[in-house]
């Protein structure tokens, strides 16, 4: 039977979509503008129907903290917060980094530093992308840009998080995780029964069998030297998903004589803007990266030599912008777009950016 | 089809509410539909306002800096979103929020009392009913019956008796709108 079409908030699909997956835990801590990821799971009590477990914990470094020891036995775990939440969890996402550990974060983001504003932001983009925790460490970066989304990447981000044995994040904003949209949820999987996960994981903490030697689950190695052959292997690894996991999506691009590179709700302002250029005569592409790392800069390489220049468009005060410079490397012109602290931009305000900086 | 709303007043007047029962019909009618809310952080008294698109085509920005239509339903709101109709679109209003009444020449004004109706009604929670049924007087975007199904999806099922007064104060609004 085809799945019903649904309307409802982006972080509502996030809860649902986690349940459906087969996802065996949810730690986390309420902060607007995500409460309802758990509110949502809270009302649906999958641990009367799929077992799974949710869990309010005593602040958001408990709650990392429980996704690392939950990971550590091979089971799929995850966490939400918004910006000040997920600063708080950095220290607990690098250890996972570097234990190898897969595991899925939302981060709906509002406005900061600090405390900031509950309302819609992009500002945690370098935090996400470069860093954040410490250590030379990379996160598989989702941003989506439609409710379908927010369901859809749960699925993803699990999936990647686990064929790379590494966190990975869906990087969303107030506004996707607060607005309803029409939405079709993923089908159900059963979760993992201890069995299957001890085949398809063997390097969880499941018990130790004769015969093999104890796992460990450790970012610690005090010899330099072992540590710099871990450090190689994770690298090995992030150029492996750099190679083959970037996602992103091109609209109007062809024939464009100036490109928008723009990612999560701002994409969608910005398909709005494409509309009344159209109206216009002007001819305005959109790329929208889906993954924000690995970052498209192959792509957008390509369009260097073909567009007059490039707008970044973004709820920030140009954080994105220094990736996108880096893959055209001073062959066009790259301007930034960005409203600060919580206010959305309007259609229009994108449109009069590229006139008065590109054109 | 495309029709491009916001619905703005204090948060407590059924603003978001409003808008999500608009677009639970647009979903019974099988369009594209989007609501997308903005209000600070207090639940009663601060301004709110949501804007919901119904379209029969794929919809790019939940975020909009024109209006087909503009319901609006207090006097911040009016300042905030006048200039925001477009040419040739539909603002309606509620009389009892407004002290000053719109000024635009190139846009069709409507003013429903429905303050005053869901006060004669004892029932002030029926007041946005009221305002959507003077909506859908104007703009028949979506069916009555529809309307009502998506009232039953978006009230929880303990609140499914309320629906034959939310009937009544639909069909109170659609009497009650007039050209101001």
């Amino acid at each position: 039977m085809a799945e019903e079409v649904k309307l409802m908030k982006g972080n509502e699909a996030i809860a649902h979509a986690a349940i459906r997956y087969g996802a065996d835990g949810y730690f986390g801590y309420p902060i607007t503008p995500q409460s309802e990821i758990m509110e949502t799971l809270m009302e649906e009590k999958p641990w009367e129907t799929t077992g799974m477990v949710v869990l309010q914990a005593e602040s958001e470094v408990a709650a990392i903290n429980m996704v690392y020891g939950g990971a550590g036995c091979g089971k799929a775990v995850m966490t939400s917060s918004s910006s000040p939440g997920v600063s708080l969890k950095q220290e607990g996402i690098s250890y996972m980094a570097g234990a190898e550990l897969p595991c899925l974060i939302v981060n709906v983001m509002r406005g900061g530093p600090g405390l900031g504003t509950i309302q819609p932001s992009q500002a945690d983009y370098f935090q996400t992308v470069k860093g954040g925790g410490h250590g030379d460490y990379r996160l598989i970066t989702l941003a989506p840009a439609s409710v379908q989304e927010m369901a859809d990447f749960v699925k993803l981000g699990f999936d990647l998080a686990f064929k790379y044995r590494n966190p990975a994040i869906i990087l969303a904003d107030g506004v996707i995780g607060q607005m309803m949209e029409k939405v079709v949820l993923p089908p159900f999987q059963p979760r993992l029964t201890e069995v299957e996960i001890r085949q398809a994981r063997p390097w969880a903490t499941q018990g130790k069998p004769a015969g093999r030697k104890r796992n460990v689950i450790t970012s610690l190695e005090l010899d330099p030297a072992r540590m710099e052959e871990n450090n190689l292997r994770f690298q090995a690894k992030y150029r492996e998903i750099e190679k083959h996991e970037v996602r992103y999506e091109e609209l109007d691009c062809t024939d464009a004589d100036y490109l928008m590179v723009a990612f999560g709700s701002m994409a969608r302002i910005c398909q709005k803007t494409q509309e009344m250029a159209a109206a216009e005569g002007i001819k305005i592409g959109l790329l929208r990266p889906i993954t924000l790392w690995p970052f498209p800069t192959e792509a957008i390489a390509g369009y260097a030599d073909k567009v007059k220049g490039i707008l970044v468009p973004e709820l920030n005060a140009g954080q994105m912008i220094e990736d996108v410079r880096l893959a055209v490397n001073g062959r066009v012109k790259v301007e930034h777009f960005g409203r600060l602290g919580g206010i959305v931009p309007t259609p229009d305000e994108v449109l009069n950016a590229i006139k008065e900086k590109l054109m | 089809m495309k029709e491009e709303i916001i619905i703005a007043g204090f948060g407590g007047q059924g603003v978001l509410s409003m808008g999500k029962i608009l677009a639970y019909s647009g979903l019974m009618e099988n369009k594209e539909v989007s609501w997308m809310p903005s209000y600070g952080p207090e639940q009663r008294g601060g301004t709110a306002n949501v804007t919901v698109i119904l379209s029969d085509e794929r919809i790019s920005s939940p975020v909009l800096n024109a209006f087909d239509i503009a319901i609006i339903l207090n006097q911040p709101s009016l300042e905030k979103f006048e200039s925001k109709v477009k040419p040739g679109g539909i603002l309606i209003y509620d009389g009892y929020g407004i002290h000053h009444a719109p000024t635009r020449t190139d846009i069709d004004i409507y003013r429903i009392d429905a303050m005053d109706a869901a006060t004669e009604m004892n029932n002030t929670k029926a007041f946005n009913m009221i305002v959507l049924g003077g909506l859908l007087k104007i703009k028949p975007m979506v069916s009555l019956e529809n309307v009502l199904k998506g009232l039953k999806k978006s009230l929880p099922e303990r609140h499914h008796k309320l629906i034959p007064m939310n009937e009544q104060a639909i069909l109170k609004g659609m009497e009650l709108i007039k050209k101001a």
